[in-house]
């Protein structure tokens, strides 16, 4: 019963950092995927000065580990140029995870895009579709579907990378449960931790289910 | 006028020839069909005259007008853009694997480019996309997804998104060569309703009895030429070469 109480007092401070990493993910996945799709279509496009950057910028974000570009982006940048402070460890956090579930989220993108039958394209041009209005009304609604898995899989992974946060003085979950078992001096703090983790995507899981049967329709 | 003439037509993928200097002239309501062995070149061929496939070297008019023209492989600009793409509207595809958009219920994908490409609105382009559903047989079909539907009856859509474009000419890429035998007869009779309307079209086809019902020319392709032409009793009972000869001989 003790430790029910004691469970019970902690929570407060848990929700607390709860919320701190649902914001973050959220919001970075969000973003993330928006930009992910310009990535995207940028690095299949024929003209070297687009497909180059973009490559380029994926190939930098999957390659180097997200706990340095954390660091880069709070504490490197200022000493490169002043104007590129941020004050804000939650935006510059905010800023890694977009920018680096962008990099990941545009892979998943282009390989969906890239699965779609090119007749669907040829149907199109046949019709008198522009390439533009061939992406928009055919390939890219298509490619939503096929999508939803992996998306949601990278909701997954960013909930637990934004316990990375806590290298730059956020209050995530983890770092809460980490600071409440040293000033408490027991280790019981991380089992409700813990759950709270599992019912968080537990409930993404469901969500994301959901989607994927709302959109398979005509499948 | 001739509708549409190909003159010097080739094409290569990479060293391979595929269409070796064809020329062939199509008038306005003239139904044609091109016959010929696998390998043969025809669907290269369709798929050239809509700019599906980029032409090696050669000329294609339309309406007596420089439509496309190549030397060396690479397309000289002929018309002005607009132009282009005004005559490319006016050709109608039907692909072999129909190639409707899943995602879009049957009257969407009828109705869908007329909205998107020429403006039409909604109200119009949905009246329009159930006439044509209906002439095609499947009314009570529009609000169905195509993978609900059988193999005929996705071409038959095929070939309703097709007129919804209120095309001048349609091209037939193997348009029953997918479908279970069964099947084959309701998209060759829609077929046929439409050449009786008089539309203009070039069909790919091993169908030789609608070659023979419905063609006004056929034409033998083989290795890249066009090997022989003429009327379907010329073609199928007079056949001059040995190789249309032999290509009739093994299929009927």
């Amino acid at each position: 019963m003790d430790a029910l109480n004691k469970i019970i007092t902690w929570m407060p401070q848990l929700l607390n950092g709860t919320k701190m990493t649902i914001l973050i993910t959220i919001l970075s996945v969000a973003i993330g995927l928006v930009l992910s799709l310009f990535l995207a279509l940028g690095k299949m496009a024929k003209n070297p000065l687009i497909n180059k950057p973009c490559s380029a910028y994926i190939f930098f974000f999957r390659g180097t580990p997200l706990l340095m570009q954390i660091y880069f982006i709070y504490f490197g940048l200022p000493q490169f140029n002043p104007a590129l402070t941020i004050k804000s460890a939650f935006v510059a956090a905010m800023i890694a995870y977009t920018l680096n579930s962008a990099a990941y989220l545009a892979e998943n993108i282009r390989a969906g895009i890239q699965s779609i039958d090119k007749g669907q394209y040829e149907a199109a041009k046949a019709l008198g579709m522009t390439y533009g209005q061939t992406m928009r009304h055919i390939i890219i609604p298509q490619t939503v579907r096929r999508l939803i898995p992996p998306v949601g899989n990278e909701f997954i992974m960013v909930l637990k990378d934004v316990s990375l946060v806590a290298i730059i003085g956020l209050s995530d979950l983890t770092k809460v449960t980490r600071a409440i078992s040293s000033s408490s001096a027991t280790a019981l703090v991380y089992i409700p931790a813990m759950i709270i983790y599992l019912v968080i995507t537990a409930v993404f899981s469901f969500i994301f289910n959901r989607l994927e049967k709302k959109y398979s329709v005509y499948e | 006028m001739s509708y549409i003439k190909t003159v010097d037509l080739c094409k290569n993928f990479g060293d391979l020839e595929v269409l070796k200097d064809v020329n062939l002239t199509v008038e306005q309501g003239e139904v044609i069909v091109i016959i010929g062995p696998s390998g043969a070149g025809k669907s290269t061929f369709l798929r050239s005259l809509n700019t599906l496939e980029t032409i090696t070297s050669g000329k294609i008019y339309i309406e007596d007008e420089l439509f496309v023209q190549a030397e060396k492989g690479k397309v000289i600009d002929g018309m002005s853009k607009e132009k282009h793409k005004a005559l490319l509207l006016e050709m109608g595809m039907v692909f072999q694997r129909f190639n409707l958009f899943p995602h879009l219920t049957v009257k969407d994908n009828v109705k869908i480019s007329p909205m998107k490409v020429k403006n039409i609105s909604e109200e119009e382009a949905d009246k329009r996309a159930l006439e044509l559903l209906e002439k095609v047989g499947l009314s009570e079909k529009a609000d169905a997804y195509p993978n609900n539907l059988s193999g005929g009856q996705q071409q038959r859509v095929a070939i309703a998104r097709a007129l919804a474009m209120e095309p001048k000419i349609m091209l037939f890429d193997e348009p029953t060569s997918a479908l279970d035998p069964e099947l084959v007869g309701e998209v060759l009779n829609v077929m046929k309703d439409l050449a009786k309307q008089g539309m203009t079209m070039i069909c790919v086809t091993h169908e030789m009895g609608f070659a023979k019902e419905v063609a006004d020319r056929v034409v033998f392709m083989y290795d890249g030429v066009i090997l022989e032409e003429g009327t379907p009793e010329e073609l199928f009972e007079h056949p001059k070469t040995e190789k249309a000869q032999q290509f009739l001989s093994s299929v009927l």
